[in-house]
């Protein structure tokens, strides 16, 4: 090969830039969230006729407006059950690491705690 | 039916994968065995096309003509587009593989009518460069930002590549602005080869089929995003699962995710084996890669052979002699 040298670094390097998720995880166990069942199934009784992890964002973004807009404090899911809108009693206490586990698990930040006080380490 | 016939083969993957999804008992195949394959054979593939480009001798440097050669000294040369240190091929590479050089150089030839009979007008063309620089770089912007799901912890840099991505905050999730980019270029790029007649007739199959491929891929990245959404959380349990070797297959993970990742893994596979190789090629650009010293230095042809020489010298030595006998003169005694 000629100017092998550079060329074998050359792909060297490529291959090692394209495997970082190899080397990063190596020897990581796969653990995800840490997420308590029974909060999780709290959650989702919020609003049982859709999928509240994947849609959440949508619902609270509706009752901000429905809250900031129309003075609504209180939302009735589809079951008839009233909830009060308010993210700080929804989070809980700052012990409660139920939103920030996933949030940080997947890299989402949500502009919430922007203005809520939310639990400890929400930002992060 | 160029078009028609890359088409239909994305439809019948998109077919393939949907199929796939439904289908409980083949998510395994499609979430973990084939994703490793393709990776096997996009890295395999791409170092075996290196490699074999690495053969084959470039003898002579070829300095292209865009630059003054290094001359005499009242003549300014142009130091990067014909160098003669290192330095300068470097900051013409980097000039070729960051913002595409030569595609800005392209010019538009027409003939058009004058005041006596047609004229031939130049003029400079950038679309097609403005078209790529923002595919380009929207779609290494999307490869890096998938890194969050490879990557656990997610590393700062990948937060705040999203963060500027997404820092218009239209909607919620959050539009990326490489997605948007990304589809108006490639639509662009698309458009380009049906509407100008000359790069239509040039056009191949193996053209449309990389487009189409990459165009269903950003449209299932957005639909999955936006609209059909999957459970995120799954999808990374499975991404980090691949990255550790510890395939995981957690349950629950949309249909339009099998589509993206089958689609995704498809167009890796297929990487090496098409024009698509132009990521590495680029890098082996004789006419930009090397130094433009021809005649500084002596350059030797790397396949000359060996040449047998009998000089005159070894001649008069073997046969001093018998011509010293036959009275012819020698020049040494």
């Amino acid at each position: 090969m000629h100017k092998g040298g550079r060329i074998i670094a050359s792909l060297i390097i490529f291959v090692g830039l394209f495997t970082i998720p190899f080397f990063y995880n190596m020897g990581k166990a796969n653990a995800g969230p840490e997420i308590d069942a029974q909060q999780l199934a709290n959650f989702q009784s919020i609003e049982p006729s859709i999928n509240m992890v994947a849609n959440h964002p949508q619902l609270f973004n509706q009752w901000r407006n429905q809250f900031v807009q129309n003075g609504q404090t209180v939302y009735v899911n589809s079951e008839g059950k009233s909830i009060d809108i308010s993210l700080e009693k929804l989070a809980g206490d700052s012990s409660n690491q139920f939103c920030v586990s996933c949030h940080n698990y997947t890299a989402v930040k949500p502009t919430c705690w922007d203005c809520h006080s939310g639990p400890e380490g929400a930002r992060k | 039916m160029k078009i028609l016939f890359s088409l239909i083969s994305v439809i019948v993957l998109i077919i393939v994968a949907t199929l796939g999804a439904y289908i409980t008992s083949l998510h395994y195949a499609f979430g973990i065995i084939i994703p490793y394959v393709a990776l096997t054979m996009f890295v395999g593939g791409f170092i075996y096309r290196v490699v074999k480009w690495g053969q084959s001798p470039v003898p002579f440097r070829i300095p292209t003509t865009i630059g003054q050669q290094k001359s005499l000294p009242w003549i300014k040369q142009n130091k990067i587009e014909n160098p003669t240190s290192a330095l300068g091929v470097i900051v013409r590479m980097a000039m070729e593989i960051l913002f595409f050089r030569s595609l800005f150089r392209n010019t538009k030839t027409e003939l058009r009518e004058g005041k006596n009979g047609p004229e031939l007008a130049y003029g400079s063309a950038k679309w097609l460069w403005l078209g790529s620089l923002f595919f380009h770089w929207s779609f290494l912007i999307i490869i890096l930002r998938h890194l969050r799901f490879f990557l656990s912890p997610v590393p700062y840099f990948v937060q705040l590549m999203e963060s500027i991505d997404g820092m218009l905050q239209i909607g919620l999730p959050a539009l990326y602005l490489t997605d948007v980019f990304i589809l108006v270029a490639i639509t662009f790029l698309f458009l380009r080869r049906i509407f100008i007649p000359q790069v239509k007739y040039i056009s191949l199959p193996a053209d449309y089929f990389p487009l189409f491929m990459i165009m269903s891929i950003a449209t299932t990245g957005i639909l999955m995003r936006y609209f059909y959404k999957v459970d995120l959380i799954a999808v990374k349990q499975l991404a980090i699962g691949l990255a550790t070797f510890q395939p995981v297959l957690p349950e629950g993970i949309g249909v339009m995710f099998f589509i993206h990742i089958f689609l995704v893994s498809v167009l890796f596979a297929y990487f090496p084996m098409s024009k698509l190789m132009h990521m590495g090629g680029v890098f082996l650009s004789p006419t930009r890669n090397m130094i433009s010293n021809n005649r500084m230095v002596r350059h030797i042809n790397p396949w000359n052979h060996e040449v047998e020489v009998h000089t005159y010298q070894q001649y008069e030595d073997e046969y001093r002699e018998k011509m010293k006998k036959a009275g012819i003169p020698v020049e040494k005694e």
